[in-house]
């Protein structure tokens, strides 16, 4: 068990990284807006609790994939802000080189397999990646985000039923805002859902209050053990609720006004934040926490903003080795 | 050398590399029980389960592993039973294997040998015949090889399995049981070099898989005509050994495709093009490509040779192109 301190640091360090997952996308919203940043840009806001409580038991040398919406799992996992930034913006300096973008976040250097702009395109590379990691004799495992829409798609039942037969060390986790773009999950899923699917493809699940980082915390942490221990895949179904739009540009004005403002009382920074001023904690001092989160993003922010775009030579780059066309003299 | 059937070759190829290489490892439906046309025979007893993967039916998974695999060091032979299954797994293959280097600025390096047989094969109809090569040549990212001999099926399988791109090396499923020399140690043959089958002025003949000897026996019939083809076989088409083509079609000035994919789009289509592009019309007396009419592969024997491309149509099609300039 850890002590009172341990466990104040452990809340801490999850609400730290929530404030730079929060700040994050609503920095880049706000460069979304101001034309800084070009092509469709999915937010997290309302769900960093789930990456944040997941990814803090993750080993530098685990491997995530993740979805269009995976700002979050990337800094969770621990990718450099200003690649993710410069990305963003299609700078040179981006994790990708400017091609990517933000649907195609990836950070190697930290495990972070990359975004996907597929819904269940991760499903099938983090379970080969198991096998890889498996096969080069490496302890590491693989945690693999998508959303309840993916739970639609082929590749949900094909690699889960693939996990559970090699007994591959994967951690699924399921971020259940309940909502698969503008339709609502409820509308397009028949059936109990994500956790009994996986449980009907032998896979253990376990559901948790995705609001709640402190809690997803405690199951990762039991879940990851499990996996890492040989147990084979678990699923962590995580219910959550998306405070914005698909898109920066959806307003999402379906949906009830009332049903948004509820939400935005159970979302997991406030929830947090009521929690350590509980354990004692300042205000001054959380304030400190947002406000170095805020500060660090709008740096960014900035940065990118004055950073070189890429050569356009580049574009001509990583195709191929063998059969690559060539660049035209100009 | 050995004489043996291009499964035999493939089989001897792939062992070679995985004997080399602990990272190459195979997966796809029936592996370890040797695969459908037995080019992994043996696979199981040598290197374990770990490295010879039987998989369920799930070609997305099959094809998106192979991929995450690949992503974490391994060098994946992603076997696809029967080219047409493929079309189950065009995300991992398009959207991801394809893209995910270039889309991630470089970290990426998608090392995997996807084996996809193809083509008409034991009347096995529209869905288990078709050859579709020519629309991989079209994404970026890929490499297509097209082998038609055993010895190129080993030597290219060599290369594919050492290649840090994605290869695509569609095994040509009626030349399976084809006889022919292959070296003790295969080396492996380049990307992008095409075989000359035989040599002759009058026209230059290209093509590349399961149509190949069909054009080698036109060719002989020809020549029993009074008409000497060039006969180019293509064995990769992307790249694709343009040069060759160009210096064969500049001294014949003659130019017939055949290939069995269907003619319409096919890749004889980017071969015509390419070299009116690059020896202009000047260069050119007369083109042609000689393929299935763009109609599915129908199942009765006698369906299925009516449309297919044999000896006799490419000798009409040849005496035709003859008459036109």
């Amino acid at each position: 068990m850890t002590s009172g301190g341990d466990n104040r640091a452990r809340l801490l360090a999850l609400y730290a990284t929530m404030w730079r997952i929060r700040a994050f996308e609503e920095t880049a919203l706000a460069a979304h807006r101001a034309g800084e940043i070009p092509g469709p840009l999915h937010v997290s806001i309302g769900q960093e609790g789930v990456a944040a409580g997941v990814c803090l038991n993750l080993r530098t040398d685990d491997r995530i994939t993740s979805n269009h919406r995976g700002h979050g799992h990337a800094l969770a996992k621990g990718a450099g802000v200003q690649g993710m930034m410069d990305e963003l913006l299609g700078r040179a300096g981006g994790h990708c080189r400017g091609k990517g973008g933000s649907m195609h976040i990836a950070d190697f250097s930290v495990g972070m397999l990359g975004a996907n702009g597929v819904v269940a395109g991760g499903i099938p590379i983090a379970v080969g990646a198991a096998q890889g990691l498996r096969l080069m004799g490496s302890s590491a495992i693989v945690c693999c985000f998508f959303g309840d829409g993916a739970i639609n798609r082929g590749p949900f039942l094909e690699g889960l039923n693939w996990a559970a037969l090699y007994r591959l060390p994967v951690l699924f986790v399921c971020e259940d805002n309940g909502v698969a773009a503008f339709t609502r999950a409820e509308a397009v899923t028949a059936g109990p859902g994500a956790a009994a699917r996986a449980e009907a493809l032998g896979v253990p699940a376990f559901g948790v209050d995705g609001n709640d980082a402190a809690a997803v915390d405690a199951l990762a942490a039991r879940l990851v053990a499990e996996v890492r221990g040989g147990a084979g895949p678990r699923l962590l179904h995580a219910t959550t609720f998306r405070l914005m739009g698909h898109t920066s540009t959806d307003p999402a004005a379906w949906r009830d006004a009332g049903e948004v403002a509820a939400a935005r009382t159970h979302e997991p920074i406030a929830r947090m934040r009521a929690r350590l001023l509980a354990e004692g904690l300042t205000s001054k001092a959380l304030d400190a926490v947002e406000g170095d989160a805020r500060a660090e993003m709008s740096q960014a922010r900035a940065a990118a903003l004055a950073a070189p775009w890429p050569d356009p030579a580049i574009a001509w780059e990583d195709v191929q080795d063998i059969g690559a066309v060539e660049e035209p003299a100009r | 050398m050995t004489d043996v059937t291009l499964a035999e070759a493939a089989r001897l190829a792939a062992l070679q590399e995985m004997r080399r290489d602990p990272r190459v490892w195979v997966l796809g439906e029936d592996v370890a029980r040797g695969g459908l046309f037995g080019q992994y025979r043996g696979f199981l007893d040598e290197f374990g389960p770990s490295r010879v993967v039987s998989t369920p039916i799930s070609e997305s998974t099959i094809m998106g592993a192979g991929l995450g695999a690949a992503l974490v060091g391994t060098r994946p032979i992603i076997e696809m039973r029967i080219f047409d299954f493929v079309m189950c797994a065009m995300d991992e293959l398009v959207n991801q294997i394809a893209k995910i280097r270039y889309m991630f600025g470089g970290q990426a390096r998608p090392a995997v040998v996807v084996r996809m047989p193809h083509g008409i094969w034991r009347n096995s109809a529209a869905q288990h015949s078709q050859m579709l090569e020519g629309w991989f040549t079209h994404i970026p990212g890929l490499i297509v090889v097209t082998p038609s001999t055993p010895a190129d099926t080993a030597g290219l399988l060599v290369s594919a399995i050492r290649s840090d791109d994605p290869v695509l090396f569609f095994d040509p499923k009626n030349l399976f049981p084809l006889k022919g020399e292959v070296p003790d140690t295969i080396a492996p043959i380049p990307f992008g070099q095409a075989r000359r089958m035989r040599e002759g002025v009058d026209l230059t003949i290209v093509t590349w898989s399961a149509i190949t000897p069909a054009v080698a026996e036109a060719a002989e019939m020809l020549a029993g005509r009074g008409i000497s083809a060039d006969v180019l076989d293509l064995r990769t088409l992307w790249p694709w050994d343009e040069d060759a083509v160009a210096a064969s079609l500049s001294r014949t000035g003659r130019l017939l495709v055949v290939h069995e994919a269907v003619t319409t789009s096919g890749f004889g289509a980017e071969i015509l093009a390419r070299m009116l592009e690059r020896l202009g019309p000047g260069a050119i007396r007369a083109a042609a490509r000689l393929g299935q009419p763009r109609v599915p592969v129908p199942f009765a024997p006698p369906l299925e040779d009516a449309l297919k491309p044999d000896a006799d149509k490419v000798v009409a099609a040849a005496e035709r192109l003859m008459r036109q300039g």
